[in-house]
């Protein structure tokens, strides 16, 4: 003698725990999943957005036919999953964003030594000299500032210490690639020239901007009149408000750490059970086609040889990077500590 | 306890015997504290992983100064949430409103929109030369409310969580006798004073519940405070992740996130216990309901503040986002399959959040005592700890103890409702302390067997808090974003994770559909559960 309420309500359970059992039945879950000769679609952990890199992944699958399937979220998170996995981890490559976490997961012995030619298709300087990951596309650290009003540029990043940039300059200290410049300026200037730095910056009251993104508009909008960003954030603004956008970027010269390229790279999990359609993928990221999409769509820096960054950058050989060993940017912890020595992160 | 004090003055708990409950509700119960004290495992055994070292964040200064932060922010939200949520929920159920069923949905519907989003459209409309200041031209920095620091992060967050404090006082509200409420008025209060010792008393323990899920959600929260530049513990946390890749530190700091946690918990449970009233069981009669007269412009003056504080400032946004990235916007195939993704882990979550959650409700109201009191705890625990420390637990328990159910769907809809589940919990306490047991006995005496007394009486009865728990469940899992990113199938794809996707590499145009998308299945599904709920029987 159920009242109708019950039925309907009884319904309504039934119905809306279908997909909880349902997906008791999916165990393997993946909405993607093709079956292909070899043991299922690639896995790629990318610290990379699906904005950014999902048409490069597309472009591998048409030319080859190997199915990716590609696990999107921030770099460092994946890196702590990555080593939270250890050998039980799924994933056949790990696609980050900057060196340094490359380096932590390479240095819980979680990736491959990649074969020399792949190693040797992009320079030495953006590679790991232990073999274990190699670079896909390079950033460079620039200032960005604004045309709104007559700005003086130092002539190195360290002249930004100086009072006259009191309230002026906006930065990202939360960012892999500030962290990453941050390790470089310790290397080339010692503890504590890279303290004090820091210290004369903080003096100036900078404005903290939770991303590179909003850094740049933050000097558009007036809220400061430079900000330590990476160079292509510049680029994909100008691309989206046109080019009465009211900001310019400085590249420094002769070596100046404010100049540092890092790079977007890539691993090969030891784990993997698919080394050569992961070989296959990081040879597509390495060749022309995809190269020449980092350039055009994203507006980075290709690292082959064959192909040309955006007409309106410099050259990546003018372009005076440091002397830093990029591998030595994994010692994040010392810059970490560091920064919370001096308070600008916790 | 909170809930043996109430239960005692209920006469709930018969002298002399500690009342066991039930095996089913102790299986439940156990199961339930198994999944949460996963977390607490994870939880110290990476901070012993780190040794002494890890311990070090703990004892610094800056620490201090974040407990204090964090726990400021928690209050002043909690206050907020009632301060805002109560009037909303008393004017959309009692009073003769204009409107009231479109507020209501609209009242609730924030829920869904994730509180980066908010955050982000805050900054873009009260940042010196945001679309605010454009509009009122060349303007001083300062005429505008600055939306950074704590003011800015209390505001966003107090409109974010004010839909918890509203759904439980509605809850509450909906089942409240008229009679005791018109026998005061019948012995001479006045209206305000009826309110206080005849409404109020009945409708505490929802309020505190709802308050103390805004309080425990902001303390808990990354992604606003951290656009909004106000420093807490859990950007801490999320530093030492993403900086150190140090999970041990990280660890410990989660674990003194859980402390204060525990603290909000304590101090809401200190408040309640005087507050617990079971109205006199009796005919079920629709209260009547109150005439605003001139009072309800003020009415609709708020309400109409609070709807375009926390949908319209975003719904700007979004709507710039699509304007300025037509040409770039996402696929429609994409969106249609983040849209299904998403309801599929928000309809499986809350289905699963909502039978687990009644008999713990029960459990909790009638059998106070170690088992109610711990599962309550541990279930807060899993809902303040911040989302990527409880992923990675998730990570680590699964892969050690069953790892043929890693990155499964069925894991992720586990998590999800295991990490909402205090909210349905929460929303059917009130109801259940409503519930007379004399009702159910009398029941049983003429026949009923348990199964149904359950289904014909406890369940109708129980209405609209079961509608409360489901939207709750229902709209926290629509917007989740860090289970979902780790924890998902590869592949698998929400409204949520393409949204932050796009916005975080600042691809608008791709963004703007998937919040669009959230904003629209926020406010139908509110809408018809909203329908339902008010259906009579």
């Amino acid at each position: 003698m159920r009242s109708v309420h019950t039925n309907r309500a009884l319904l309504v359970v039934r119905l809306a725990l279908a997909p909880v059992l349902a997906s008791v039945f999916l165990l393997p879950g993946s909405s993607t999943t093709v079956a292909q000769e070899a043991a299922g679609p690639l896995t790629v952990y990318s610290g990379r957005s699906e904005s950014l890199v999902g048409p490069v992944m597309e472009q591998f699958t048409e030319a080859t036919g190997i199915q990716v399937d590609v696990r999107y979220g921030d770099t460092a998170e994946l890196a702590a999953v990555l080593l939270e996995e250890g050998e039980r981890t799924p994933a056949d490559l790990f696609f980050a964003q900057d060196a340094g976490a490359l380096g932590a997961v390479a240095g819980a012995g979680l990736l491959a030594l990649l074969d020399d030619v792949t190693l040797e298709r992009v320079p030495e300087v953006f590679r790991d000299p232990d073999g274990q990951w190699v670079g896909i596309s390079g950033r460079a650290r620039t200032v960005a500032y604004t045309t709104d009003e007559d700005v003086v540029l130092p002539e190195s990043i360290l002249g930004f210490t100086d009072s006259s940039w009191s309230g002026r300059i906006g930065w990202v200290p939360a960012n892999g690639s500030f962290q990453s410049f941050v390790t470089a300026l310790r290397l080339t200037a010692g503890e504590e020239g890279a303290r004090a730095w820091l210290e004369g910056i903080i003096g100036n009251d900078p404005v903290p901007y939770p991303n590179n993104t909003s850094a740049v508009e933050g000097v558009a909008a007036g809220e400061v009149d430079v900000a330590f960003v990476n160079h292509y954030y510049l680029l994909q603004l100008l691309a989206e408000h046109g080019d009465t956008f009211p900001v310019a970027q400085k590249f420094f010269e002769g070596g100046d750490v404010g100049s540092l390229i890092n790079v977007a790279g890539v691993g090969e999990l030891t784990t993997t059970d698919q080394p050569e359609a992961a070989a296959a993928l990081i040879e597509f990221l390495l060749g022309e086609q995809a190269q020449h999409y980092f350039a055009e769509a994203t507006y980075e820096y290709p690292l082959i040889d064959s192909v040309e960054a955006d007409p309106r950058l410099p050259d990546l050989d003018s372009v005076e990077t440091p002397d830093v060993d990029l591998t030595d940017l994994a010692d994040l912890e010392g810059t970490v500590d560091l920064l919370r020595d001096v308070g600008a992160i916790d | 306890m909170n809930a043996t004090a109430a239960s005692r003055r209920l006469g709930l708990r018969r002298p002399g015997s500690a009342r066991r409950p039930p095996a089913a509700l102790r299986v439940v119960a156990i199961t339930v504290a198994l999944l949460a004290t996963v977390t607490l495992v994870y939880l110290v055994v990476r901070a012993a992983d780190g040794g002494l070292g890890s311990l070090q964040p703990l004892f610094r200064a800056r620490t201090l100064e974040l407990v204090v932060s964090t726990l400021t922010l928690g209050l002043v939200v909690a206050a907020g949430a009632i301060t805002l949520g109560v009037p909303l929920a008393w004017l959309t159920v009692r009073t003769d409103l204009p409107g009231r069923r479109a507020w209501s949905v609209v009242t609730v519907a924030p829920l869904a929109i994730p509180s980066y989003l908010l955050a982000f459209s805050f900054v873009g409309a009260f940042a010196p030369r945001g679309w605010l200041a454009s509009w009122f031209g060349p303007v001083d920095a300062g005429v505008l409310p600055s939306p950074y620091g704590l003011g800015g992060a209390a505001l966003i967050l107090t409109l974010a969580t004010t839909p918890y404090v509203v759904i439980a006082t509605r809850a509450a509200l909906a089942r409240l006798d008229p009679a005791t409420d018109e026998a005061a008025r019948s012995l001479g209060s006045g209206p305000w004073a009826a309110a206080r010792t005849a409404v109020l008393p009945v409708i505490l323990p929802a309020m505190g519940a709802g308050a103390l899920l805004a309080g425990l959600y902001a303390i808990s929260d990354f992604g606003a405070v951290s656009i909004l530049r106000y420093d807490t513990l859990a950007t801490a946390i999320y530093s030492q992740y993403r900086f150190s890749f140090d999970r041990s530190a990280a660890a410990a700091l989660a674990i003194l996130l859980l402390l204060l946690a525990m603290a909000l918990v304590w101090a809401e449970g200190f408040v309640r216990r005087r507050a617990a009233i079971r109205s006199p069981h009796g005919r079920r009669r629709v209260p009547a309901v109150i005439r605003l007269g001139g009072w309800r412009w003020p009415a609709i003056g708020l309400c109409v503040a609070v709807a375009t504080l926390s949908i319209g400032v975003p719904s700007v946004t979004i709507g710039a986002w699509l304007v300025s990235g037509m040409r770039s916007a996402l696929d429609l195939s994409d969106a249609i399959e983040a849209l299904r993704d998403s309801l599929v882990l928000a309809v499986g979550a809350s289905s699963l959040a909502l039978v687990a959650a009644i008999p713990l409700a029960w459990l909790i109201v009638h059998y106070p005592g170690r088992w109610s009191t711990s599962s309550e705890r541990l279930l807060y625990v899993v809902y303040a700890v911040p989302g990527i420390s409880l992923a990675l637990a998730v990570v680590f328990f699964t892969l050690h103890v069953v790892p043929v159910l890693y990155q499964t769907l069925f894991a992720l809809i586990l998590a999800v409702a295991m990490r909402y589940l205090i909210q349905s919990v929460g929303a059917l306490q009130g109801p259940v302390l409503q519930i007379s047991p004399r009702t159910l006995e009398a029941a049983r005496s003429l026949g009923e067997r348990p199964w149904g007394v359950l289904r014909t009486i406890t369940v109708p009865l129980l209405r609209p808090g079961l509608i409360a728990g489901i939207a709750l469940v229902f709209l926290s899992a629509l917007k989740e974003l860090p289970l979902t990113l780790l924890l998902a199938p590869t592949g698998f794809k929400t409204l949520a994770t393409r949204l932050w996707d796009a916005a975080r590499d600042a691809f608008y145009g791709q963004a703007a559909i998937p919040a669009l998308l959230l904003l629209v299945v926020s406010f139908l599904s509110v809408g018809l559960l909203i329908h339902r709920g008010d259906i009579k029987a």
